[in-house]
């Protein structure tokens, strides 16, 4: 049913908490797109500013909390209502989460430039942030458009950010076996790298949400976990 | 819960139930499985039909000369609209509370008698007492009241005289309870008490509440019917009514899109 509510302002209420959320996931967009620009240009003004934007994202988020309680006290939604309201509310959550993974990788990007430590991962790197920022966006605009398809097509494209994690976690492994000098920045880079992949499972989360609030049901969880450096880790080292 | 009622025999089958006043036809083709020790709440705007179909349950509707009942309904698997079922014994088996507390100009004690008399349920005062005293007690009202049961009950306050028809409902020791609107009278505690009341008599009853509040519904039934322009639209287990219905008009009802 796509017809407003008798009480109008109950429509206002559910469209503010909505466009709050989605307002969220723009700064989050802009925060991972940012960090990764600084990190691979050593921008540390542009590093700066992702840092100390991340507090407009985590103030949205306790709005959106707030206004989510006072929906729930006052207007008892029900039935698709009532997913609207939980899925804004776990997908504030799961944003306010990005937004602190950009940060992270903001603050690393600071040390990283003292060690002067020049890698050729980052374009391996900007190739992963690219794919996870599409899921992002497209989690999103999945959720605006109530659009299936779409959010399943997120939920698969993790594979592939799963896949690139696991060949630079590999890399990286084998620079600081190479050189133990290497080893710090390696560390940030592999920490940076993990964020970005942190932020694909993410937005598979937001996919999900989207999924849930048109058909009330989260998608079977049938997918292969994708990080295998846990296995990769032992292979090395007995091999 | 719901996995009994889905095996037990149900209390009470309703089949192709139409219902007339005079030309305007009030329910379409209504069937439905109540299920025993069970609440069921039928919800739905004004003029649905949901207290239509709850008054064929007790045959209520024969009261009103131009109202025309057809298809069956069975109580235990007997036709209640049978020749041979007298309509005032078939009563005390469904009793019946309404939304107005209507209690009689009689005593306390004679408003729960009155029913266990007239159906010669106690051989001597003794046994009537019993009857009265189990009754109150089963309302949660006889701590309030049994020191002037020789009172009017009139005077009571209207949640107290709400479950003073309650127990003079149950003391003929009905097998199904039928409530049209039973607290749209009453302010939020005498509510609440009503509700805890109907959740402890469903252990006992198959109970049926035709109520207008939907929160109401949500709290106290394990079943839920949505009527809509006489068409019973959906049946079902209230959790799923309330967070996934089926049919697009109980979502657009539920969330107050449609009234």
């Amino acid at each position: 049913m796509n017809s407003g509510h008798i009480l109008s302002a109950f429509d206002t209420d559910l469209e503010r908490i909505q466009s709050h959320m989605l307002r969220m996931g723009g700064l989050v967009e802009t925060a991972l797109h940012d960090a990764m620009t600084a990190l691979e240009k050593g921008d540390l003004e542009l590093a700066a500013k992702v840092r100390s934007e991340d507090q407009a994202i985590d103030d949205l988020e306790e709005e959106i909390r707030q206004e989510v309680e006072r929906v729930i006290a006052l207007r008892s939604p029900t039935a698709g209502d009532l997913r609207t309201v939980l899925s804004v509310l776990t997908m504030a959550s799961t944003l306010e989460r990005c937004g602190d993974y950009a940060r992270n990788m903001a603050k690393r990007t600071f040390v990283l430039e003292e060690f002067r430590y020049s890698s050729t991962l980052n374009g391996t790197l900007r190739r992963m942030s690219r794919v996870v920022e599409t899921m992002l966006t497209d989690a999103l605009d999945a959720y605006v458009d109530r659009d299936m398809a779409k959010a399943e097509d997120v939920i698969e494209r993790d594979f592939e950010a799963d896949q690139i994690y696991n060949s630079l976690f590999r890399e990286l492994l084998t620079h600081m076996m190479e050189d133990p000098r290497t080893i710090a920045p390696a560390m940030h880079l592999h920490f940076i790298a993990k964020n970005i992949e942190r932020v694909g499972d993410h937005a598979t989360n937001l996919a999900e949400q989207a999924i849930y609030l048109v058909t009330g049901s989260f998608p079977s969880d049938d997918r292969p976990k994708q990080d295998v450096t846990t296995v990769n880790l032992t292979e090395l080292r007995d091999g | 819960m719901e996995t009994a009622a889905e095996t037990a025999a149900p209390k009470i089958t309703a089949k192709n139930v139409d219902v007339f006043y005079a030309d305007t036809q009030a329910l379409h083709n209504v069937s439905v499985d109540i299920p025993d020790r069970q609440v069921t709440a039928f919800i739905g705007p004004s003029g649905c039909g949901k207290s239509t179909f709850l008054r064929c349950i007790n045959r209520m509707n024969d009261t009103i000369p131009i109202c025309r009942v057809s298809g069956d309904i069975t109580l235990d698997g007997q036709d209640i609209y049978d020749p041979n079922v007298d309509p005032v014994q078939l009563r005390a088996q469904v009793g019946m509370v309404f939304q107005k507390p209507n209690p009689f100009p009689k005593s306390i004690f004679d408003n729960v008698a009155y029913g266990p008399r007239i159906h010669g349920l106690s051989k001597d005062r003794a046994e009537l007492e019993g009857i009265v005293e189990k009754a109150l007690r089963r309302a949660a009202l006889w701590d309030e009241v049994k020191d002037r049961l020789d009172t009017p009950g009139t005077g009571l306050s209207g949640g107290q005289q709400q479950r003073l028809c309650i127990a003079r409902a149950i003391a003929t020791r009905p097998e199904v309870l039928l409530m049209d609107e039973p607290c749209s009278a009453l302010d939020p505690i005498a509510t609440a008490q009503i509700e805890e009341l109907i959740q402890d008599l469903s252990s006992r009853f198959s109970v049926v509440i035709v109520t207008h509040s939907m929160q109401q519904a949500a709290r106290v039934s394990q079943r839920t019917a949505f009527f809509h322009l006489g068409n019973l639209v959906e049946f079902g287990n209230t959790d799923d009514i309330f967070t996934r219905p089926s049919d697009s008009r109980t979502e657009a009802y539920i969330t107050g899109r449609i009234g």
